[in-house]
Order: structure tokens, then C-alpha cells, then sequence
């Protein structure tokens, strides 16, 4: 039992504050704007980590900010959208050979159609933040997956709450 | 004609009323998927169904001039008689018509006995209504079925008619005649002989596998159209049945194609980076409506078939997505939610004077226009997700289902049936259901694995 314990720990300080933070927010949002500053931006990863081009080190980078979160039917940047988002385009402005995909995304709680147009809008918003930040658009990429892909498979608000996304993804 | 002089030839005594030749079985051999990449604010009038159930009705096995093997039926043209009363039986009673018995309960009338039958037996069965017919296998290979309905009271031939079939299409005779039988004694349109087009599910929630399937209204004949590498989504089947209109991830992004059933080729509805979804026929097929988001604004389009210059019909900063025609083509339905949430409006074909219709409380989702043309089903959303139904100018709204996610409305071909799709909380599961428009009959369609977004194709020409 204290070995395992130990080997948690262990891995968890290894691969950082990105492990510690990455389930999405359900009730808790994430800390603003002080998150964009405690964002390792400066150094490369450590030695055996995840390499750059990757979504690890992207996640490693940015911590739970790699993903924005939206309201029942909502679009709009809210303020712990916009902190995620400006971690972001340091990064990609840190690393401006990388180029990725931002998947937008809606709960189940919603028309098949009417979800995918909205997941297209979720990721069109996350995707004209950015470049209003100075991100290239012509990096950037968009596509919906409406309510096909759920990352929390429950049916009850806080699930919803994880589902309704834009997720920035690498591209390799 | 020709099955009129074969069946002479042949010396039986039995003439059909009309033999009409159904054609060779479509598409049956077509691949599976390779890709490389109205009336305004008419008053609904809802027949009671209660005087129609109480009919009972005797449909015992069709009977063979003589036994003869049949690709159809292994066991030669009588076990494939007693096959299609069966399937008569099962459509009647799967629909909440009538009180049919079925062959397996009944005696045998002889083959002489189809033109003549011996009403005293089937008045002393209790029944008031007899269905009688045949089945013979052509030197061709094709097979002749003959169907009769009979007045057991009156002692009277109410109707009869026949057709020819490829072996192979066998079910679609029992589905004329249940059609037959349906129509004489309701008054109503036919809608058993028509095919759904439908997306098969499997796999767990997060990772579900999607694929394109067809199957004929009571679910026989059924068939997987693309392998599930890509997720497949919201099919329409052309009202001539020779294409499917569906949403394809196959290139990574959401877009329609058109799939061609003979041939198995699919092409994009539209050569264009922006994702399309939403698709939908004009009734005369000569139009495809899609809808298109460009920069995340989501607006509705419409193209000829044959392909050519996209119109746009919507432009608003809502979403504005699918439609449904009116029967005679003038008018669409749709739904916008430029008011803040998904309503449901209506505009003319060429996208002049858009209207809002719904105004009663909850969202309207998913309009689709009834093939009579005097409703709109919809997905009313309300706290839970129901089936609704109200007349083309928003009033006289009713709400059909009770599920917790029930969803897409499909209507059956006389437009007096609804199917759509109804998801378990929690587990995500999806089955196909339907329901008539009193509300009274609903049922979950039998199908191979989950299904989800069903789409009921006219009446088979």
C-alpha cells in the first residue's frame, strides 16, 4: 500500500502540474490569468518527457488550458476561457511550427444537428480568440463532433458541463 | 400481361385482378462503401383507431396451385404461402390495426377454395373479415401472388389484386397486400411497402461506431451500407430510392454525400472546404437542401441534384439548419434559433418570408412536414426531449411521446405513423420507435444492433 502510494506520487510530480490539472473543471473553474503565469513557457521539457509536436507536451505546457468549457447553448469567451486561451497562444506563438485542430463539441442534451452547427460555432469562437491573440488562422484548424464524442459518459449536469468543449488538439 | 397469359397457359383457374409486375429487386448485390477519402392552420382531423382495432381478421396460409421450389423458400411455394400470410399478420398486428390471427392458428384453405371461400367456417372462427390468397412459381423463376380480402358477414369480395415478383422480393408482395387490406378498410394512403434508411449503433458511448443501414418497414431485409470506419450520420433516402443523402466523417470532417445504392459510389453533395450537415430531398428529388457553416455561422442552402449553383435561403448570425419540404414543394420548414433558442420556422421554397410558427413554450427541433401536408412532427424539447406534432401554422401543438431523449421525427409514407429515435439516459443506448398519431400505439422497431436516426422512404414505385 505505501509503495504504491509512493509510485503515485512519484509519477505525479514527474509529469508535473499537467497530470495534477487535467480533469476538466466541473464545478471549480479554473484559477485565471494566474494560471497564464505559472505556465511553464520557458524551457524545453525534461528530459525523457514528451517531445514537442505532441498533445503530452502541449498539455504539459498549458495544463488544463489545452480545453474551454461553454454554458448550455452558449459560445461565448467567457473570462476563464479567455486565460486558457491566452496560455495557448503563448504557447503556439513559443512553438510557431506547430499547426492544430480545435474540436468543438456539445452534450447529449441536444438535436443531433442543431449540436454539430453548434460545436462548429464553439470552435469558431475559440479559433477567432486565438487569432485575435496573433495566432495565425492559416494554423488552425476546426472541426465539430456535435454530441458523437462525449468525454464524460454520465447523463447529469456535471457530465454535461465536461462535454459542452472546444479542445485544442496538436497536429502531427 | 405476361403473368395473366402464364398463368392461362399454366390451366389454373385463377385470374388476378391485376398483376402488376413490382420489377427486379433493387440494389440487393450493390457494395458495401469504398472511399478513399400547405394547408395553413387546417384543423387536425385524427381518425379513431379504436373502430379499426376491433376488426378481426383471419389470414390463414396462402395457398399453391401446386408445390413447386422457390429460391424464396427452400421448402417449396406452400411453406412460402404460410411465410407471407405470416408477415400480413405481423404488420397489421405491429401497427395496432385490427385483431389479425395468423396462419399458424387457422386452417388451410385449399387453392380452389381462395376465389370461393367457405364463409361458414371463418364466421363459425369468429372472424369478420377474411384475407385469402395465393402463391405460384413462374418457369421463370418469378413468383405470382394473388390477394383477396373478404367481408366474412356480407359473405362478399371487398377487394383483390396480384402481383409479380423476383423470388427474392417475395415480402414485398406480402406488403401489398397488407397495403391492400389497410387501405379498404381505413380508407387511408398505404405505407407498408416502403424501406428506412437508419444509422446502426454499437460500441460504448465515448467511442460509438456508426454505420449507414437500410432496412423494409417492418425490418426485414436489412443491410449495412458503409463498414463503420467513419462515423455515418443522419441519412434520407431519395423518393425514388435510388440514393442516400447522409453526413459522412470519412474525410475527417462532417460532410454530406450522396450515396448511389446501385453502384455504391458516393460523391460530396457540395465541393466545398466549409462542413455541410443537415440533408434533406425535395419531394420531387430534384433538390437537395443542406445546411453549411462557414466561420461557425450555420445557414441553409439548396442545390439541384444533378448538382450546379448552391442557393442560399437562409442568411442569418443564428443557426439556421435542415428543412423539410411541404409536399408540394412550396414551402419549407425549419428550424433558427436567431431568437435566442431552436423554433421552428416556415419560408417559401426560395427562401422569401421566413416565419416563425412555434409559440408554445419548450424549443421545436427537427420539423419534418408530413407527407399529407397538414402537420409538422418535431422534436419538442422541454425539460426531456418528445415527439410532437401541430398543424403548418404552429397551433394545435401535441405532444406524442414520453421518453426521456426522444428524437428526429420520420413520418411513414400516408403520414399517419411517426418513427424516430429514443436514447437511454446514462448508458446512451438508441432504439427506433414508432408511434401513430393518436399517441395510443407506440412500439420499438426489431433491429440488429442500437439505431438511431430513422428516415421512412415513400411508398416503392
Amino acid at each position: 500500500m505505501n509503495t504504491k502510494l509512493a509510485t503515485v506520487l512519484l509519477l505525479a510530480s514527474a509529469t508535473g502540474l499537467a497530470a495534477c490539472s487535467k480533469k476538466p473543471p466541473v464545478v471549480t473553474p479554473p484559477p485565471p490569468l494566474t494560471t497564464t503565469t505559472t505556465v511553464p513557457t520557458t524551457g524545453p521539457a525534461q528530459p525523457g518527457g514528451p517531445s514537442v509536436g505532441t498533445q503530452a507536451h502541449f498539455a504539459q505546457a498549458v495544463g488544463s488550458s489545452t480545453t474551454i468549457y461553454f454554458d448550455t447553448d452558449r459560445y461565448n469567451i467567457d473570462s476563464q476561457d479567455a486565460a486558457a486561451l491566452q496560455a495557448q497562444a503563448q504557447y503556439f506563438a513559443r512553438y510557431p511550427q506547430l499547426t492544430f485542430t480545435i474540436e468543438g463539441h456539445a452534450d447529449e442534451r441536444g438535436t443531433r444537428e442543431y449540436n454539430i452547427a453548434l460545436g462548429e460555432r464553439r470552435a469558431n469562437a475559440a479559433k477567432a480568440y486565438l487569432v485575435s491573440l496573433g495566432v495565425d488562422g492559416g494554423r488552425i484548424s476546426v472541426v465539430s463532433y456535435g454530441k458523437e464524442r462525449p468525454i464524460a459518459l454520465a447523463s447529469n449536469e456535471a457530465a454535461w458541463a465536461q462535454n459542452r468543449r472546444a479542445a485544442s488538439i496538436i497536429i502531427n | 400481361m405476361k403473368a395473366l397469359i402464364a398463368l392461362l397457359l399454366a390451366g389454373t383457374a385463377i385470374t388476378p385482378a391485376a398483376a402488376q409486375d413490382l420489377g427486379a429487386p433493387q440494389g440487393r448485390e450493390a457494395p458495401v462503401e469504398v472511399i478513399d477519402s400547405g394547408s395553413d392552420d387546417a384543423e387536425i382531423r385524427i381518425t379513431d383507431e379504436a373502430a379499426w382495432s376491433d376488426i378481426g381478421i383471419a389470414i390463414p396460409a396462402f395457398a399453391t396451385d401446386r408445390e413447386r421450389p422457390t429460391p424464396a423458400n427452400e421448402a417449396g411455394t406452400g411453406a412460402l404461402g404460410r411465410e407471407i400470410a405470416r408477415v400480413i399478420t405481423a404488420n397489421l398486428r405491429n401497427n395496432g390495426l385490427f385483431k389479425p390471427v395468423g396462419p399458424d392458428s387457422l386452417p388451410q384453405p385449399a387453392f380452389a377454395a381462395v376465389r370461393a371461400p367457405s364463409y361458414g367456417t371463418w364466421s363459425g372462427q369468429g372472424a369478420e373479415m377474411l384475407v385469402q390468397g395465393y402463391v405460384t412459381a413462374r418457369d421463370d423463376g418469378r413468383l405470382v401472388v394473388g390477394c383477396y380480402l373478404y367481408d366474412v358477414q356480407l359473405q362478399q369480395q371487398l377487394v383483390r389484386e396480384g402481383w409479380v415478383v423476383a423470388a427474392g422480393d417475395w415480402r414485398r408482395a406480402a406488403h401489398k397486400c397488407s397495403d391492400l387490406i389497410f387501405s379498404r378498410l381505413t380508407g387511408e394512403s398505404p405505407f407498408f411497402d416502403s424501406r428506412i434508411a437508419y444509422i446502426a449503433e454499437t460500441g460504448p458511448k465515448d467511442r460509438r461506431v456508426k454505420r449507414l443501414a437500410v432496412m423494409d418497414s417492418d425490418g426485414a431485409n436489412h443491410r449495412f451500407l458503409t463498414l463503420g470506419s467513419a462515423t455515418a450520420l443522419t441519412p434520407r433516402y431519395s423518393p425514388d430510392y435510388s440514393k442516400i443523402l447522409y453526413l459522412s466523417y470519412v474525410d475527417g470532417n462532417p460532410r454530406i454525400y450522396v450515396y448511389d445504392i446501385g453502384t455504391g459510389k458516393q460523391t460530396l453533395v457540395t465541393e466545398n472546404k466549409s462542413p455541410t450537415l443537415a440533408p434533406r430531398w425535395s419531394p420531387d428529388g430534384k433538390f437537395i437542401l443542406y445546411s453549411m457553416a462557414v466561420g461557425g455561422n450555420t445557414d441553409i442552402y439548396r442545390i439541384p441534384a444533378t448538382g450546379g449553383t448552391a442557393i442560399k435561403l437562409t442568411d442569418n448570425p443564428g443557426i439556421d439548419v435542415g428543412g423539410s419540404y411541404s409536399p408540394d414543394g412550396t414551402k419549407i420548414v425549419f428550424e433558427s434559433d436567431r431568437s435566442g433558442s431552436q423554433q421552428c420556422y416556415v419560408m417559401d421554397a426560395d427562401g422569401r418570408n421566413q416565419k416563425r410558427i412555434s409559440f408554445f413554450g419548450g424549443r421545436c427541433a427537427t420539423p419534418e412536414w408530413s407527407p399529407r401536408g397538414d402537420q409538422i412532427a418535431f422534436t419538442r424539447i422541454a425539460g426531456d426531449f418528445n415527439v410532437a406534432v401541430m398543424n403548418t401554422g404552429g397551433g394545435g401543438m401535441r405532444v406524442l411521446t414520453r421518453g426521456w431523449q426522444d428524437e428526429a421525427p420520420t413520418w411513414a409514407p400516408n403520414g399517419r405513423i411517426i418513427q424516430f429515435f429514443r436514447t437511454e439516459k446514462n448508458t446512451g443506448r438508441s432504439g427506433i420507435w414508432q408511434v401513430d398519431l393518436t399517441g395510443q400505439n407506440e412500439r420499438r422497431l426489431p433491429t440488429p444492433v442500437d439505431a438511431s436516426d430513422p428516415a421512412w422512404g415513400p411508398i416503392r414505385p
